[in-house]
C-alpha cells in the first residue's frame, strides 16, 4: 500500500494482528476455533457461541502476498496433489505440512470443528475432507442451494435454516457445551448492518470523478474485516465508520484512490472487473492499471462476501433467515443471468468506461461462463471487455510481461475508442 | 522530405517502416532481432532508411540505361554490406583468439582456418548477391552462417582442424558482431557499387548524380512509435509506445479496408484481434503464458530437422496423410518430432499434423476473441508459410462459411510496424509527436550479450 496508511489501514492491521494473536493463545486459554470459508461465512453465529474462525482461503491469499504460497503448493505437490488442483487448497495443506505457521508469523491452532457453510464451490467440500483426514475433527455441512432460477425461494431458504436449526446450531452446542442464545446472535447481527451500510457508502462513493477508491485492488482490504472474523463486532462498525469518513473526506477533497505508489492524481479509465485478483505479484499487478490512471470502480470479488450494495443486510429481527439468505445469495451461488445482470448494473450505474475479467486457474466457480459474460456484457452496454489470466496463489501462473502487455493493449484500445468518440 | 517511423520490435525480427506527411509509405525495413534491443532497432531503421533513398533514387534516375542499371547497382550496394559484415565477423573471431588465453594456443591452427573460410565466403559473395539470385535469408547471420558452416565441414573432412572449435567461434562472434552498431556509408557503398558496375561513362555519370540526389534529399523524421515484445525493455520512451495489438489491427485495417477480424501468428504469440470500421479495436484474446504454437515453434522444428524455416511449409505441403500431433508445446516440440519419426512416420506428415496443431491452437484463440467476421486478414511472420495458409483458409470455411474473404498479404510481417506510423502520424497530426529515441546510445548503454543468455531457451511458465 501506500507509504502513509489512512488510519482505517492502521486500524485493521492492528485488528488482524489481534485476531491472529488470539488464535495462537486459542488452546492455552481454552478457546474452540473452527475451520471456515469466506462465501455464506456464519461469522455472527460463531461469535454468539465465543468461538474462533480461521479461514483457509485468507491465509492463503496472505500466503500469496507475503511470497511464502510457492513454496506451500511445492510441497502439497510432493504430497500428491495435482497441479490442476486449486492452488488455495495447496497453498493451505503445504502451510499446514510445514507446521501451521499463519501469515503473521504465529502457529494456528488445529480446528475443533470445520464448518462448511457453502457447498456452491466442489473443491470446498474436497478441501475439507482433506483436512479431516489432517486432523481428525468433526464436520458440519450446510448445503446451500444454488440459485439456478436466479431467486431465493422460501423452500431454499427454509431448507437452509432447517439445517442450521438441527446440524449447524447443535455442531455448536456440543463443541462448546453452551445453549444457542439468539439474543446474542440478534446484537451481532445489529453490529453487521451498521458496518454493512457503511461499507455501502464507500462503495457507492465510486459513482463520483475522481472515484475517491479503488473497487477492486484498494476494494480487497476494504472488505478485509467484512469477509473475515470481524462482522458482528464493535471493531468492524468502528473500521467501516472510520474508513467511510475517509473516502467522505477524499471526496471532499476531490482527491482519488490509494495506490502503491500514493494517491492516484489523474482517473483516465474507469473500469468493473471481474474475477479474484491475483496474489502472488498483487502489487505489481495493480501499478498495472493505477500507473495508467485506471481505477477499478466495482468488482465482483469484492461482492463475493456478500451483495450489501444489492439490498442485502444481516438483520436481526430474523436471525437464522438472514443468515440463510447471506449463504444463498454469495456472488459464486448466482446464475450467470444474475451475474451478469450484476455486472451490467455496476457498468452503467458507475459510467465504465470498460470491464475486464481476470479469469484465474483455480476457481471454477469464478472462471466458468466468464468469456460468455464478457461477450454479453459487451452486446447489453456497448462497452468493450478485456480478459485476462492468470492465478489465485501459484506464483507460476503470473507471466508478468504477458498480462502487461494485455492490460496496456485493453487501456490502449479504450484510449483509442475514446478519442474516436470525441473526435 | 518530413516521415513519421514506426518501429515493430518482434522476438524474432525488428520491422521499421517509414511514412511521408501524408501517410503514404516511404519504405520499410528489417533485420533479425537480437538481445541488444536498440541495436536491433537501429538496425532495422537503418535498413528503412536505405530503402527510403532507394526509392529516391529510383525516381531520380529517369534514363532508361540507367534505369537498367539500377538493380545491379542495389545488388551490388547489399555486396558491400555484406563484405563488409564478413570482414567484421573475421576481426572478430582473430581478436577472440587473441585475447582468450584458452583458444590463444589454438591460435595457429584455427586463424589460417578461420581466415580461409571468410574468404572463400567473400569469393562466393557476388554469386549470392547477383541480380536476381535467390538467397534462403536475407539476414548476415542466415547468410555468414551458412558459408561458415559448409566452408568448416569441409575443412574438417580434409584434414584441417575439426568443425566444432570452428563453429563454436562463429556462434560465439556472431553475436558480437551483430550488437556492434557500425555506420553505414550510404554513399561510399554505393559509390563502390557503381564502380563495379559494368555501364557506359555517361550511364555511370547519369547514376553518380542520382545517387548525389537522393541521398541529398533531407529525410526528416519528425514523428515515431514503437511496439513489440517486452514492452517494459523496449527502448522507446514511454509516451511512443504503443500496443502491438492496436498495431497490427491499424495496420491490417490500413492494408485492407474491410478488416474486420485479424489474426496474427508471431514468434512468441498468437493474437485474434476484432477492429471497427475505422481500424481500431474492438476486442482481443492472445495466448497465455505459453508460446506453444506460435512461429517459435516452427523455428523449433525447423532446426530439428535441419531445415530453413521457409523450408517447412512447402515439405509439409507433400504430406499425404496428417498426423494426429496434439502437443504444441515448444519444449517438447523436438522430442515429440523424434518419437514420431521413430515411429517411422513420413517427415512430412509429422510436418502437416504439426502445422494443423497450430492453426486450430490459433482458430481457438479466434474464437475466444469474438469469432470471424468478414473479411479477415491474417499477418506475422508465420502468414508465409504456405501450409499454415491453407488449413488456415479450410478451417475459416470450415467454422465460419466459405464466403469468409482471407486476406494475406505476403508482407504482412510489417502491419505492426505499418500501424506504429500511423499512431506516429496521429500524434504528429495532433501536435504531440514523440520523437525518435537515439537507438545508438541505448545500444551502447546496454552491454554485449553473453554466450549464455543468448542461447537460453524460453522455457514454459508452466
Amino acid at each position: 500500500m501506500s507509504q502513509e496508511r489512512d488510519n482505517s489501514q492502521k486500524r485493521q492491521k492492528t485488528m488482524i494482528a489481534d485476531h491472529f494473536a488470539k488464535l495462537s493463545r486459542a488452546k492455552e486459554e481454552g478457546k474452540k476455533v473452527v475451520y471456515t470459508f469466506v462465501p455464506g461465512n456464519l461469522t455472527e453465529l460463531l461469535s454468539a457461541f465465543d468461538v474462533l474462525p480461521v479461514l483457509p482461503e485468507i491465509n492463503a491469499l496472505q500466503s500469496g502476498m507475503r511470497g511464502r504460497s510457492g513454496r506451500y503448493i511445492a510441497e502439497a505437490e510432493k504430497a500428491g496433489h495435482s497441479e490442476d488442483v486449486c492452488t488455495y487448497v495447496k497453498c493451505d495443506l503445504g502451510m499446514l505440512k510445514g507446521g501451521n505457521v499463519g501469515p503473521t508469523g504465529e502457529t494456528l491452532p488445529p480446528p475443533d470443528l470445520l464448518l462448511l457453510s457453502y457447498t456452491g464451490c466442489f473443491t470446498f467440500m474436497k478441501w475439507f475432507e482433506l483436512l479431516r483426514e489432517e486432523y481428525n475433527c468433526p464436520v458440519v455441512m450446510l448445503q446451500v442451494p444454488y440459485q439456478a432460477e436466479g431467486e431465493i425461494t422460501p423452500e431454499m431458504r427454509g431448507y437452509v435454516v432447517d439445517q442450521l436449526r438441527n446440524e449447524v446450531i447443535p455442531a455448536l452446542e456440543r463443541l462448546t457445551g453452551t445453549t444457542y442464545d439468539e439474543d446474542k446472535l440478534r446484537e451481532k447481527m445489529k453490529l453487521s448492518s451498521r458496518a454493512e451500510d457503511d461499507l455501502v457508502a464507500v462503495w457507492e462513493s465510486a459513482r463520483h470523478r475522481p472515484s475517491p477508491v479503488d473497487g477492486y485492488f484498494g476494494g480487497v482490504y476494504y472488505t478485509g474485516p467484512m469477509f473475515s472474523s470481524f462482522r458482528g463486532s464493535q471493531d468492524a462498525v468502528d473500521y467501516y465508520r472510520e474508513l467511510r469518513e475517509e473516502v467522505e473526506a477524499r471526496i471532499s477533497r476531490g482527491e482519488g484512490p490509494t495506490t502503491p505508489d500514493g494517491p492516484m492524481t489523474q482517473e483516465k479509465f474507469r473500469l468493473v472487473v471481474e474475477g479474484p485478483p491475483n496474489w502472488t505479484n498483487f502489487f505489481d499487478f495493480w501499478r498495472m492499471f493505477s500507473r495508467e490512471g485506471a481505477v477499478v470502480v466495482a468488482s465482483t470479488y469484492t461482492r463475493v462476501g456478500g451483495l450489501y450494495d444489492r439490498g442485502f443486510r444481516h438483520t436481526p429481527e430474523n436471525p437464522l433467515e438472514s443468515l440463510a439468505d447471506y449463504c444463498l445469495g454469495c456472488y459464486t451461488n448466482l446464475n450467470l443471468p444474475r451475474r451478469l445482470d450484476l455486472l451490467e448494473h455496476y457498468v452503467k450505474t458507475y459510467s465504465a468506461d470498460g470491464f475486464l475479467i481476470n479469469s484465474v486457474k483455480s476457481c471454477n466457480s469464478f472462471s466458468v461462463g466468464q468469456l460468455l459474460l464478457l461477450r454479453e456484457l459487451e452486446k447489453r452496454t456497448g462497452v468493450p471487455g478485456g480478459f485476462i489470466e492468470s492465478d489465485l496463489v501459484d506464483p507460476r501462473y503470473f507471466g508478468k510481461a504477458n498480462i502487461e502487455n494485455r492490460v496496456q493493449s485493453y487501456l490502449q484500445m479504450l484510449d483509442a475508442r475514446m478519442q474516436r468518440r470525441a473526435s | 522530405m518530413k516521415c513519421v517511423v514506426g518501429i515493430d520490435l518482434g522476438s524474432t525480427t525488428t520491422k521499421a517502416v517509414i511514412l511521408d506527411e501524408a501517410g503514404r509509405q516511404v519504405s520499410r525495413g528489417i533485420t533479425n532481432s537480437r538481445s541488444n534491443y536498440g541495436v536491433a532497432c537501429a538496425a532495422a531503421l537503418a535498413e528503412a532508411r536505405t530503402a527510403a533513398r532507394f526509392s529516391f533514387l529510383d525516381r531520380a534516375t529517369s534514363d532508361p540505361d540507367a534505369r537498367a542499371a539500377l538493380p545491379g547497382l542495389l545488388s551490388g550496394f547489399r555486396l558491400g554490406l555484406y563484405l563488409g559484415e564478413l570482414g567484421a565477423l573475421r576481426d572478430t573471431i582473430l581478436s577472440e583468439l587473441d585475447r582468450n588465453l584458452a583458444r590463444r594456443a589454438q591460435r595457429a591452427s584455427l586463424g589460417p582456418a578461420v581466415g580461409s573460410i571468410i574468404e572463400e565466403a567473400e569469393r562466393d559473395a557476388p554469386a549470392l548477391f547477383a541480380v536476381g539470385a535467390p538467397r534462403k535469408s536475407e539476414f548476415f547471420r542466415d547468410l555468414a552462417g551458412a558459408a561458415f558452416v559448409a566452408s568448416a565441414e569441409t575443412l574438417a573432412r580434409n584434414g584441417g582442424p575439426p568443425f566444432e572449435p570452428l563453429v563454436a567461434l562463429y556462434d560465439r562472434a556472431i553475436l558480437e558482431v551483430e550488437t556492434r552498431l557500425r555506420p553505414r556509408d550510404e554513399r561510399a557503398l554505393l559509390r563502390s557499387a557503381l564502380a563495379r558496375l559494368d555501364v557506359g561513362a555517361e550511364t555511370a555519370a547519369r547514376l553518380s548524380r542520382a545517387i548525389d540526389a537522393a541521398l541529398d534529399e533531407p529525410l526528416d523524421e519528425v514523428a515515431f512509435a514503437g511496439t513489440g515484445y517486452g514492452r517494459q525493455t523496449l527502448p522507446f520512451p514511454k509516451a511512443a509506445v504503443r500496443s502491438e495489438i492496436l498495431c497490427h489491427g491499424r495496420g491490417a485495417h490500413r492494408t485492407f479496408p474491410g478488416t474486420r477480424t485479424v489474426l496474427d501468428v508471431g514468434g512468441q504469440d498468437t493474437k485474434g484481434i476484432q477492429v471497427d470500421e475505422h481500424g481500431v479495436v474492438t476486442s482481443f484474446q492472445m495466448n497465455d503464458r505459453c508460446a506453444a504454437g506460435c512461429g517459435r515453434y516452427l523455428g523449433y522444428i525447423a532446426d530439428e530437422l535441419g531445415l530453413g524455416l521457409h523450408e517447412l511449409g512447402p515439405l509439409a505441403l507433400q504430406a499425404t496423410r496428417v498426423v494426429q500431433v496434439n502437443s504444441t508445446c515448444t519444449v517438447f516440440a523436438g522430442a515429440e518430432l523424434r518419437e514420431r519419426l521413430a515411429l517411422g512416420q513420413r517427415r512430412e506428415d509429422i510436418l502437416a499434423g504439426l502445422h494443423r496443431g497450430i492453426m486450430l491452437r490459433a482458430m481457438s484463440i479466434l474464437a475466444r476473441s469474438g469469432g470471424v467476421t468478414n473479411e479477415f486478414t491474417f499477418t506475422g511472420g508465420v502468414c508465409r508459410n504456405p501450409m499454415a495458409v491453407k488449413l488456415l483458409r479450410e478451417l475459416i470455411a470450415e467454422g465460419y462459411g466459405a464466403e469468409i474473404t482471407v486476406n494475406i498479404d505476403p508482407d504482412s510481417i510489417f502491419m505492426g510496424a505499418l500501424g506504429a506510423a500511423m499512431y506516429a502520424l496521429d500524434d504528429l497530426r495532433a501536435d504531440s509527436p514523440q520523437l525518435l529515441p537515439s537507438f545508438t546510445q541505448v545500444a551502447d548503454a546496454q552491454p554485449p550479450p553473453t554466450e549464455s543468455a543468448f542461447m537460453e531457451r524460453p522455457a514454459c511458465h508452466t
